[in-house]
């Protein structure tokens, strides 16, 4: 199994005008590490809202001017910088937006889906493949000729997902492409993301949705304050006892089939000096307030906490 | 009290109808699950009983009597994106006292940070910014909640705590609330019923 995309220690962060000439510097994605390989799904689960679509804007090269990012990401084991990623996008890597904003309002739905062609033939030739993909989806002719502030929430989701698939891409990154979605549709919009699997893609699923990520991936990393703090094997997830971070067995502990246990608690807005969890963490010490846990191996399984083995023994 | 819509039909355009003779009720003391596939028009009744769209057939009821359009509306929706229904140029302190003013205990209950409220709707995330909808929407005159997706963009932990605390404010103060979603593991855990949109539109 080869490596598609690798991201090392990659950090991002928003110079911002506040009042004035007064700037102020917001960090939003914190030494996240993460990899994916040809034909595995890797889901980052995090609550909406906590910048993790701005690793899939920043693999795709598309981050605003004020954005500073350090880190590494490659892809094929080729650094990616901006040339590269301006290249492989549309073809190689494509991305699935999270909304319905990403589409013109200007555009019918059927023409975005196909994009830019050379001559006639071609868009007839891909004009055949969008009428393919989108009937895949069940949506049929009257909606080609839609525009997007006709769709619905559901509709407008298929029409994004479509538009990725048409170019036939190695390395799909989907940001959170199902909510908002019907059972039905999110049980197809799963069966595609598989489906891409099985023929030798990658995908990097960014969701905030537990149930998709349980579904589709093999691996899923836990997102947290702009921090990864655990990656782990799907099959751990099943039950709380088999994750390492606490954060993670009270995310598993909230969902309706698990009791929808209450966990106190809000992610710290601002930088703190010692771990992300520390103010919520019913395992923290003295030093979790002061200092940093980095990410490290354990069994298979990525952590960062400095407590987790002596709480999962007691367990 | 009862909230009731009855027979509303409407439609965006004359290509394609949303709602035919659609009725639903609930009462002070429920929580009523509806569920259904997306475009089939779950929001557009939301918005019809909350007062957002008025040109509809049917009647939207409150006890048997029509609610009059000129004073603090007593049925209040709360929808699935909070950074869409804020005024992205006010402040938090502002956008959550535009319709009353919040108490403490409430602002605790819902575990609202002091520090947020001196931040713009851009800088907090997709939960922070729903605890403020909710909180601004339960206003004293409030009398009815129409919740349309309002946990759907959460995290799991996240959603716990927003039902939790939504749940027992109501309960408290005899407010129904009307909860619109796609997971039916979710309505099963809270609600006294759980209606099929299909099977309430005669479409």
């Amino acid at each position: 199994m080869g490596e598609l995309l690798e991201v090392n220690n990659l950090s991002i962060s928003f110079t911002q005008y506040v009042q004035g000439l007064n700037r102020h510097d917001s960090k939003v994605i914190s030494d996240l590490t993460i990899d994916v390989g040809e034909s595995e799904i890797v889901a980052i689960l995090g609550s909406s809202g906590s910048g993790k679509s701005l690793l899939a804007h920043s693999i795709l090269g598309i981050l605003p001017y004020n954005a500073n990012v350090t880190g590494e990401i490659k892809y094929k084991g080729q650094v990616l910088d901006q040339e590269l990623k301006e290249n492989l996008r549309g073809k190689e890597i494509c991305l699935i937006p999270q909304s319905v904003n990403f589409l013109d309002p200007l555009m019918k739905v059927s023409e975005q889906a196909i994009g830019e062609c050379k001559d006639e033939k071609e868009h007839a030739e891909k004009k055949i493949r969008q009428r393919e993909v989108f009937a895949r989806y069940g949506l049929d002719e009257s909606v080609d000729d839609l525009y997007p502030f006709e769709l619905s929430g559901g509709m407008a989701r298929k029409v994004l997902l479509s538009t990725a698939l048409i170019g036939d891409p190695n390395l799909l990154i989907a940001d959170e492409p199902t909510p908002g979605l019907d059972v039905k549709s999110v049980e197809e919009t799963i069966e595609d993301i598989k489906n891409l699997k099985e023929h030798g893609k990658g995908v990097l699923l960014i969701t905030h949705e537990i149930d998709v990520a349980l579904k589709t991936a093999d691996r899923i990393a836990i997102f947290y304050s702009g921090y990864v703090i655990e990656i782990n094997k799907v099959e751990n997830f099943k039950n709380a006892d088999d994750v390492l971070h606490p954060y993670t067995k009270a995310l598993i502990n909230s969902l309706p089939r698990n009791g929808f246990k209450l966990t106190e608690g809000v992610q710290p807005l601002d930088e703190v000096p010692g771990c992300p969890y520390y103010e919520n963490c019913p395992i923290r010490t003295d030093r979790c307030g002061k200092e940093k846990p980095s990410l490290e191996e354990h069994d298979g399984a990525m952590i960062r906490c400095f407590n987790f083995k002596e709480a999962n023994d007691g367990a | 009290m009862e909230l009731k819509a009855n027979n509303i039909t409407f439609s965006y355009n004359k290509k394609r109808q949303i709602l035919k003779d659609a009725s639903i009720s609930v009462n002070s003391n429920q929580i009523i699950g509806l569920m259904g596939d997306s475009g089939s028009g779950k929001s557009t009744l939301c918005k019809i009983m909350s007062g957002y769209i008025t040109h509809y057939s049917g009647e939207v009821t409150l006890d048997g009597a029509k609610i009059p359009d000129k004073d603090f509306y007593p049925v209040q929706l709360i929808f699935q994106h909070p950074e869409k229904t804020m005024n992205p140029k006010w402040k938090m302190e502002k956008v959550l006292n535009e319709s009353w003013t919040v108490s403490q205990d409430l602002k605790d209950t819902f575990g609202l940070k002091d520090t947020w409220l001196t931040r713009w709707p851009s800088e907090l995330s997709g939960g922070e910014l729903q605890r403020f909808s909710i909180l601004r929407a339960l206003n004293p005159k409030t009398k009815f909640i129409v919740a349309d997706e309002i946990s759907t963009m959460l995290d799991a932990v996240t959603q716990v705590q927003i039902w939790e605390a939504l749940i027992n404010h109501c309960k408290a103060n005899n407010i129904g609330i009307l909860a619109v979603s796609h997971d039916e593991e979710l309505l099963e855990v809270f609600c006294d019923d759980i209606l099929k949109f299909d099977e309430i539109n005669n479409l």
